[in-house]
């Protein structure tokens, strides 16, 4: 019944950004998390959140599908922001009270940390969402492949390690669909699985998981055949099908996400030594 | 007494994505009790759906306009959840993959203990449903069910389900993967079933024979609709119908029109090879165009 769901989050709209050669986004990816770290001033999470929102457009992902990731790490956000908001000593302080005999305190500087840490998770998590939510697991692991290939010249088998992960990826839908088949049948035979406490709810999950332990290995050992059968491994030199090439968006996107990672650079080590505070410019004195 | 009564049902999958599916489209159905019901149709016409809802393992969607009431119980009443799960036996696809005891014993008593029967209870259903899918209790009851054949161990998750001695009991393509001979044996065995355990019975199958055979009603869906609905003469008479919903023909009947096709002289609705031995016997001894009219 999920057999159309491949798999995680993929939102297929076939854009300019899904057909992009998933080296080059799992490449940007990685730069765009390392620059989100150099980021300091609020003009940055600005700009950031514009080059967000120009992916998210050009890729025509729905925005509900991009915030639902920020959902899963909501509980991390709230708990870090509080302990920065009333843990951060320095600065002036705004307001302090007192419970009993410790003074609790809130200062500039812990307000301004909050907020930019607050930023940073929700930013970064976007921009990782976005890897996933336009590149489908096969593409993503042909990518892991063909970047990490110069490993091949250490004797690490890059190319099994892959197949692995394409194989892995590839069958947690059905370990899914199949989970879901069995969670059924069991359930007619008047199985539950939501009451008790937690111990006799992990018995009960017993009639679902043998199953799908037995299943998954019959499944493995036809693979392998099916795979022998297809002589896997008989040559060196396998060519794939579907070959991923750079080419004329992937130039635009490589050279879109560099001149904002230099931006951000400048911003961090450059502007304030010429004498710019870009804040200052925007918004004044309010900070 | 109506024994399924489904009205105005409607279910669509992964609402509000791209991956919208309305599996069923203003369902309304109605079974009596004792009737064999086929369901046909290709894959991706709603066959599942439609059979997880009778026992309420699929939610109604919309409760304001859709309504499921088996055995006089409303599958959108939680707190008759749990005996509507007895009342209607499912026995899904390739049933032996659900195994999952150390002993056949243990695995066909699963059903009766979570009804909360008594010890003697249950033992006396393991061995009422053991007997009736064939397999010897003596023989059977200690061995491991993933030691036995693959005929065994569909026989004895089919006595699972049926150790619940549910009034309706729902078969999903009980023969798909058997060899001709463990196809004849549970078709045979359904059919005891319906006389000894379940009065009702719905079997969902690609197999245009067994349906023709088997059963008293067939409903043939197509894109989450009842394309087709009536007697096996009814449906399977209905040529166009039947292709354009991408659906096959039995055997018996293809065969009546091509020897029509040749110049023979059989009636319509021939649908079984028994009814396609009669007819060619009665050809034999004369008794041309006594069923001759052609109303198609």
């Amino acid at each position: 019944m999920f057999k159309d769901v491949s798999f995680g989050q993929y939102y297929p709209t076939n854009s300019l950004v899904h057909r992009l050669d998933a080296r080059v986004k799992l490449f940007l990816t990685l730069l765009f998390i390392v620059v989100i770290f150099f980021v300091k001033s609020y003009f940055g999470f600005m700009l950031t959140a514009f080059v967000l929102l120009v992916v998210v457009l050009t890729a025509r992902l729905p925005m509900a599908s991009v915030l639902k990731s920020v959902r899963g790490i909501l509980f991390i956000i709230v708990f870090t922001s509080l302990l920065n908001l009333f843990f951060i000593k320095q600065g002036d302080v705004l307001v302090s009270w007192n419970i009993g005999r410790t003074m609790f305190a809130i200062t500039k500087t812990g307000v301004h940390t909050t907020i930019k840490m607050v930023l940073r998770l929700v930013l970064l998590i976007i921009g990782a969402s976005i890897l996933s939510l336009t590149t489908t697991p096969v593409q993503l692991a042909d990518g892991v492949e063909s970047l990490m290939s110069p490993l091949k010249l250490i004797k690490i088998p890059v190319r099994d390690i892959a197949m692995i992960m394409s194989i892995a990826l590839r069958f947690i839908p059905t370990l899914f669909e199949e989970t879901n088949k069995i969670i059924a049948a069991q359930k007619a035979r008047g199985a539950s699985f939501d009451t008790g406490n937690l111990f006799a709810r992990a018995k009960a999950m017993m009639p679902v998981l043998i199953p799908l332990f037995v299943n998954s290995f019959r499944r493995a050992d036809e693979l392998a055949f099916a795979m022998d059968a297809r002589c896997y491994n008989a040559t060196d030199k396998r060519t794939k099908m579907k070959k991923a090439k750079f080419g004329f968006g992937d130039a635009i996107a490589l050279l879109f996400i560099l001149s904002f990672a230099t931006v951000i650079m400048l911003d961090r080590y450059y502007f304030g030594t010429i004498g710019i505070d870009i804040d200052y410019m925007i918004f004044g004195g309010l900070l | 007494m109506s024994a399924i009564e489904l009205k105005h049902l409607t279910f669509v999958y992964s609402k509000k994505t791209p991956f919208e599916k309305r599996a069923l489209d203003d369902i309304n159905l109605s079974v009596e009790e004792g009737t064999f019901l086929g369901v046909i149709g290709e894959t991706g016409s709603g066959k599942s759906t439609l059979i997880q809802h009778l026992n309420g393992l699929i939610k109604v969607q919309d409760k304001k306009v859709s309504s499921v009431i088996v055995n006089g119980l409303s599958a959108t009443d939680k707190k008759a959840l749990k005996n509507l799960r007895f009342e209607v036996g499912i026995v899904f696809q390739y049933p032996e993959y659900q195994l999952f005891e150390d002993s056949v014993k243990k695995d066909v008593a699963f059903g009766p203990k979570n009804m909360k029967l008594s010890p003697e209870e249950i033992d006396a259903r393991v061995r009422r449903a053991l007997e009736v899918v064939g397999l010897d209790y003596d023989e059977f009851a200690e061995r491991s069910p993933f030691e036995l054949s693959g005929g065994e161990k569909r026989r004895v998750a089919i006595a699972g389900v049926i150790a619940m001695e549910p009034k309706i009991l729902v078969l999903d393509e009980p023969v798909a993967g058997l060899d001709p001979a463990g196809r004849a044996e549970i078709l045979a065995l359904i059919k005891q079933l319906q006389k000894d355990v379940s009065p009702t019975i719905i079997m969902v199958s690609h197999n245009m024979d067994d349906i023709a055979v088997l059963a008293d009603r067939i409903i043939a869906m197509h894109d989450g609709r009842i394309e087709l609905d009536g007697t096996p003469e009814e449906v399977f008479c209905n040529r166009e119908k039947i292709a354009e919903i991408g659906l096959d023909l039995p055997l018996a009947t293809r065969l009546r029109d091509k020897l029509v096709e040749r110049g023979v002289n059989l009636p319509d609705g021939i649908v079984t090879p028994k009814q396609l031995e009669t007819a060619l016997a009665n050809l034999k001894s004369g008794g041309l165009n006594e069923r001759g009219d052609d109303n198609v």
